[in-house]
């Protein structure tokens, strides 16, 4: 038997009395060798920034593994190694900063590699329900050429979804609707 | 072993049981991000084609957030987060998280927010003139036991005004955040209460294009849960998404 889905809603505009925490936007331990801010603005269909959007990111470690409840991989290798990371603030401004690690490929079912990629989950205010994005990286050109995911995005499109290269990590932005809009996925 | 000879399992398998993929969302449960009656979602919806998403280690995984940030021992208690007492209806809430095969999720997170019983977050944007309580708060978290049940105290949230259009009240609500097992099961939601009289009105309630859908964000009032001369209960159990079928175009 099947039973049908609970439905989205917003997050509304107060999510920050209860889901943010002070380190949640660390996916790794500070200090990490290896570590790496991603920062960026989310924007809206005006072009002004969403100063209450809540980002969530999920990713492997630098091995392809997983800190999740399932154990896939086995254990990371990382002291530390969340692999999640929760950003949203009472009084922003628009603005992100996460700090990770750059996740290594991932090897597919069909023996092809994914590209080193963070799937992201943003949400608002306005948002009834979750918009799903992924971060990959700018310095992964040839994994990214290969890519199976970014293969199936209008080439135009792709550069929403890659981060480009900042001192000590990666930025990108997020637009909501718009001109550069942002590739979301359907999952 | 059950007849066929596979084993019965009740409950998750935190191995074995990781589906190849989930069903998909589709359309025509969750509300459609551009819903003009939601004046909000005019320059905060995506205008161009969602791509689809393969699901993949990625979107299969999630996770194991509650031995990140570890549930206190009043977490899941938000009468007793502070000297004294809340004012307002206390209440319990509870439910169990499924996923749509019926299968409880176990140890997974489950959090919760919510104004005040006048109606008020503890929010520093929140500028409804109604008054603050000094013992709420007003957030909670709790991780499922082994049959995938979660319970609350709190008290009952009251209606209150926002800006979408002229008289606009929200329906009482608590705000639930799941994380499921997987990138691939994460909800966020709201909790209503029965007999609201501003459901009718309420434009995100009512984004839900399915009645019975909109129904199942209602809460149904226990007698079997409330407790004596304490609190009335309220029931409200969440179904995420469950393994599904391998359609070809999963298979990258």
């Amino acid at each position: 038997m099947t039973f049908p889905l609970t439905p989205a809603q917003t997050v509304g505009p107060y999510f920050a009395i209860g889901l943010p925490w002070p380190e949640g936007p660390h996916a790794v331990a500070p200090g990490t060798p290896g570590a790496i801010t991603i920062s960026g603005t989310v924007f809206d269909g005006a072009g002004e920034p969403i100063p209450d959007f809540l980002l969530e990111t999920w990713q492997a470690d630098p091995d392809g593994r997983f800190a999740d409840l399932h154990g896939h991989g086995g254990p990371s290798a990382l002291q530390g190694f969340r692999g999640f990371a929760r950003v949203g603030y009472e009084d922003g401004d628009g603005s992100f900063e996460l700090l990770t690690v750059k996740p290594g490929s991932i090897a597919l079912a069909s023996g092809a590699a994914a590209a080193p990629h963070i799937d992201v989950s943003l949400f608002a205010r306005g948002l009834l329900h979750r918009c799903v994005t992924r971060f990959y990286f700018a310095d992964e050109e040839a994994a990214n050429a290969a890519d199976p995911v970014l293969a199936t995005v209008a080439a135009e499109r792709r550069e929403s979804l890659i981060a480009k290269v900042v001192q000590g990590g990666y930025t990108i932005d997020i637009r909501v609707q718009g001109p550069g809009e942002t590739v979301f996925f359907a999952l | 072993m059950s007849d066929s000879g596979k084993p019965a399992r009740q409950i998750y398998d935190p191995v074995a049981d990781t589906p190849s993929c989930y069903v998909r969302e589709g359309e025509g449960v969750h509300p459609p991000l551009d819903s003009p009656q939601y004046k909000s979602t005019a320059l905060r919806h995506p205008k161009q084609p969602l791509v689809f998403l393969p699901q993949n280690l990625t979107e299969l995984t999630g996770p194991a957030l509650g031995a990140l940030a570890p549930v206190g021992e009043l977490d899941n208690d938000l009468t007793r987060q502070h000297e004294g007492e809340p004012i307002g209806e206390r209440i319990i809430v509870a439910g169990r998280v499924f996923d749509t095969e019926g299968k409880p999720l176990r140890n997974t997170l489950v959090e919760i927010w919510q104004a005040n019983a006048c109606g008020r977050y503890r929010h520093r944007w929140d500028r409804f003139p109604a008054p603050l309580d000094p013992n709420f708060s007003g957030a909670g978290r709790a991780v499922t036991d082994e049959h995938g049940r979660y319970r609350f105290v709190t008290v009952k949230p009251g209606p209150y005004p926002w800006g979408n259009h002229y008289n606009a009240w929200r329906p009482a609500h608590i705000h639930f955040s799941l994380l499921g097992r997987a990138f691939a099961q994460r909800l966020v939601t709201q909790m209503y209460f029965p007999g609201d009289p501003l459901f009718r009105y309420d434009p995100i309630f009512n984004s839900i294009p399915d009645e019975a859908a909109r129904d199942r964000l209602i809460s149904r009032f226990s007698i079997h849960d409330t407790q004596p001369d304490w609190a009335l209960a309220y029931e409200f159990d969440i179904y995420l998404r469950g393994p599904g079928a391998t359609p070809f175009e999963e298979a990258l």
